[in-house]
């Protein structure tokens, strides 16, 4: 019975929002009604519910396919011309080749092996942007059914479940887990992915501390702690997001873009 | 002379009676015991720790994997040693058929262990695998700095950093990740031991072995087969599916004994990384000769149990007299007997039946789980997939599990115990009804019921763990054992017990 209603919403949720927002989404974006929304984290001059504003989201992440083509038009991007200030090292160094994605990298799975510069690049190429944490979280605190499944525990066990599997074997397709209410895809369970506020996501690199001495490292915005302390499936990805350099690439992550809209 | 008169009269103020007797003992000894006046004054800590700048060329800190330990350092100057651990997160076994996902350093549960000697000035690389999902740092007890080198050491998957620290403490310190969330990372067997010898090294032994107790939750229950995920919930509740030394059950049992001879002098460096459970750390017919408290500078002698926190260590002797199995456990008994936390220590050589008259522990304690024989049960898995699977197979492999689970309450001989665990042997409840063996096998039973004219109003929990190859073997071992009437149970028959839940069922674990 509750499948049953479940299913009736989703079937009545999506037209409406294809048909409200339809005209000016853009392929491969969902539009996000946004509102307000209670971060798990804690922003120091930003206390409480915070006001995410409607934007859109790309349905799934970006695809090798997809960066291949973006490379292509902008070669600067290429692994073996791009500075290393802006892409270490092993930077799309699972692909065969500058332009070939090749059997490692097969089209449809995500894009990893990627900097934030580069994931930026792309978003800003394409007239979009990387979304914010507060977007990204805003869209994946959803689940099949429910604009907001973070309070079950069912919910967030299968997010950990995926965090503890190690990423030892190739990368499934992007678009294979069922849309969240949002009709948005994969935010759980494929890669991690960059958001555009990700340095200001600074936990301490001793994440013992939040709250703690040490206050100088964080001024102002940056300046965060968990107010949900049971949430562990944010506290772990920003810790992921946190241990990174805008220039760093790892097997794992990747991203999506976003718009602002009217 | 004064001096150790007012030492004495210290002693007194401290300690009463008994202290006084035990200096006045000692007046007349030769002097060296660690009670001696000498031994009182303090070692100076960090104050006196510091040797100067490292001497000589760069040395690489030897890693091992427990239970070993690598050779002392053998130096007499304080060098500069460079350590390289990395991070890895791999599938591995927590028991017999059942898989979990670990984080480890240095691809072992607990990590490597590292040695070094107080003054040392320690270059430590720590490197987090490519293909690894998390971030991961690492917070050294041995180290003098905010967050013990956590700091400095937060790590990307395919990513390495470098931080530099000056032992200046002796002692045995746990090292684990502090990444968040801590307890998670900990709980996934992040967690290992690092010794910092002091100036003088220590007393020179026969064996050193590196034990490390830990807690691990698993959604499956215990001994649950497959790959089991880690639950979070029950790591919040501080409510543990397993409870082992070395990060897997039979690390320290069977051909992975720790092995010694008599006569020997042993040393165990024994860590507890949690995160949530103190062990009472106990060597089953052993007594500690020392033991190093918290890893510390001083020892107590003559030590039963020895209580090591989480995230804490210990050293601890002992000198070997009487061959046999000598068992490792945490106890807090049911850690060790129902969640694994046993290991054993096997000591070779000539029997001294002055000292014991030399009957062996094992049997009674672990039953078989002390030996390798668990290939009659793989046997009998395979020939059951063959469709050749013959009645004496089913039966060796059924009495090797029974050994294992069902012999701890009904006894290895089936005989029970009268009035608390019914009888499987000559048991006319087993003989009206064969089918009752995988029934209660796997959904327990309460309730009252008469075996053989006794009744019995108990409870045993299920043992749904088990596969139905498994119920099916040990139900065929207690049909053709201890004059029950013989025949046989099919796994498809275990798969029909398994289906429909009897009215009389316990609720189980």
């Amino acid at each position: 019975m509750r499948v049953a209603a479940a299913l009736a919403m989703l079937l009545l949720a999506a037209p409406l929002a294809a048909e409200a927002e339809g005209s000016r989404v853009p392929e491969g974006y969902v539009a996000m009604r946004g509102g307000d929304f209670t971060t798990a984290l804690r922003y120091e001059d930003r206390p409480g519910r915070s006001r995410i504003a409607p934007f859109a989201l790309m349905q799934r992440p970006v695809t090798n396919a997809q960066f291949r083509r973006f490379v292509q038009a902008h070669p600067h991007w290429r692994r073996d011309r791009v500075p290393r200030a802006l892409a270490e090292a092993r930077y799309l160094s699972h692909w065969e080749g500058p332009l070939q994605p090749g059997d490692a990298a097969q089209d449809a799975r995500p894009v990893t092996w990627v900097s934030w510069f580069a994931a930026d690049a792309y978003c800003q190429a394409q007239g979009a942007r990387l979304p914010t944490w507060g977007e990204w979280e805003y869209a994946a605190a959803a689940d099949e059914t429910r604009a907001d499944a973070r309070g079950d525990r069912a919910f967030r066990e299968r997010i950990l479940a995926w965090y503890a599997r190690p990423s030892d074997t190739p990368l499934p397709r992007a678009g294979l887990q069922a849309p969240n209410v949002h009709g948005v895809q994969d935010l759980h369970g494929l890669v991690w992915e960059w958001t555009e506020d990700f340095s200001s996501l600074l936990v301490s690199a001793d994440n013992r501390q939040q709250g703690d001495a040490g206050r100088m490292e964080f001024c102002g915005a940056g300046a965060l702690s968990m107010d949900d302390r049971e949430n562990y499936a944010v506290l772990m990805r920003v810790a992921m997001l946190s241990s990174l350099g805008a220039a760093d690439a790892t097997a794992n992550l990747g991203f999506r873009c976003a718009r602002d809209l009217p | 002379m004064q001096r150790r008169d007012a030492l004495t009269l210290l002693g007194l103020a401290v300690s009463l009676v008994l202290a006084t007797t035990a200096c006045d003992r000692r007046d007349t000894d030769t002097g060296d015991a660690p009670t001696d006046a000498s031994a009182q004054t303090d070692t100076g800590g960090s104050r006196k720790g510091d040797f100067g700048p490292p001497q000589g060329e760069p040395v690489k800190a030897v890693l091992t994997a427990p239970p070993l330990v690598p050779p002392p350092t053998g130096r007499n100057y304080p060098a500069k040693v460079v350590v390289e651990l990395d991070v890895v997160e791999k599938v591995m076994p927590i028991s017999e058929g059942v898989e979990y996902t670990f984080w480890t350093f240095g691809g072992t549960v607990p990590g490597s262990f590292i040695r070094v000697r107080q003054g040392d000035t320690v270059e430590f690389h720590l490197r987090n695998m490519p293909d690894s999902k998390m971030p991961h740092n690492i917070d050294l007890h041995g180290v003098t700095g905010p967050g013990g080198g956590a700091t400095s050491s937060f790590t990307a998957p395919g990513h390495r950093t470098q931080f530099t620290f000056k032992a200046l403490n002796a002692g045995l310190y746990v090292y684990h990740c502090a990444t968040a969330p801590v307890g998670m990372h900990v709980a996934n067997g992040m967690y290992g031991l690092i010794l910092v010898e002091p100036p003088e090294g220590l007393p020179e032994v026969d064996r050193e072995y590196y034990v490390m107790q830990g807690d691990f939750y698993t959604l499956g229950k215990y001994r649950e087969k497959g790959l089991q995920g880690f639950d979070m919930h029950k790591a919040i509740d501080e409510n543990p599916t397993y409870v082992l030394f070395n990060g897997s059950e039979g690390a320290l049992t069977g051909d992975k004994a720790l092995k010694t001879n008599v006569d020997e002098t042993v040393r165990l460096y024994v860590g507890n990384g949690g995160p949530n459970l103190v062990s009472s750390f106990h060597v089953i017919g052993e007594i500690f000769d020392k033991v190093w408290y918290e890893g510390g500078t001083r020892y107590q002698e003559n030590v039963q149990t020895t209580l090591i926190p989480a995230g804490g260590a210990a050293m601890m002797e002992f000198h070997m007299e009487v061959p046999g199995s000598y068992v490792l456990v945490d106890h807090s008994l049911f850690r060790a007997f129902n969640k694994g936390a046993l290991g054993i220590l096997k000591a070779e050589g000539p029997e001294n039946k002055a000292i014991y008259s030399g009957l062996e522990v094992d049997e009674v304690y672990l039953g078989d789980r002390a030996q390798p024989n668990m290939a009659a049960v793989a046997t009998a898995a395979a020939s059951q997939q063959a469709g050749e699977l013959t009645l004496e197979q089913q039966v060796e492999a059924g009495k090797a599990l029974f050994a294992g689970t069902c012999s701890t309450c009904h006894m290895p001989g089936g005989e029970g115990m009268e009035g608390v665990f019914p009888p499987l042997a000559k048991s006319d409840y087993i003989a009206n009804d064969p089918l009752a063996l995988p029934r209660v096998i796997l959904h327990g039973l309460q309730g009252p019921i008469t075996v053989n004219g006794t009744d019995y109003d108990s409870i045993m929990p299920p043992m749904s763990q088990l596969t139905d190859d498994e119920v099916a073997n040990i139900s065929t071992y207690v049909l053709n054992s201890w004059g029950n009437p013989g025949g046989r149970v099919t796994k498809a028959e275990a798969a029909q017990a398994r289906a429909s839940t009897p009215a009389n069922a316990s609720a189980g674990h």
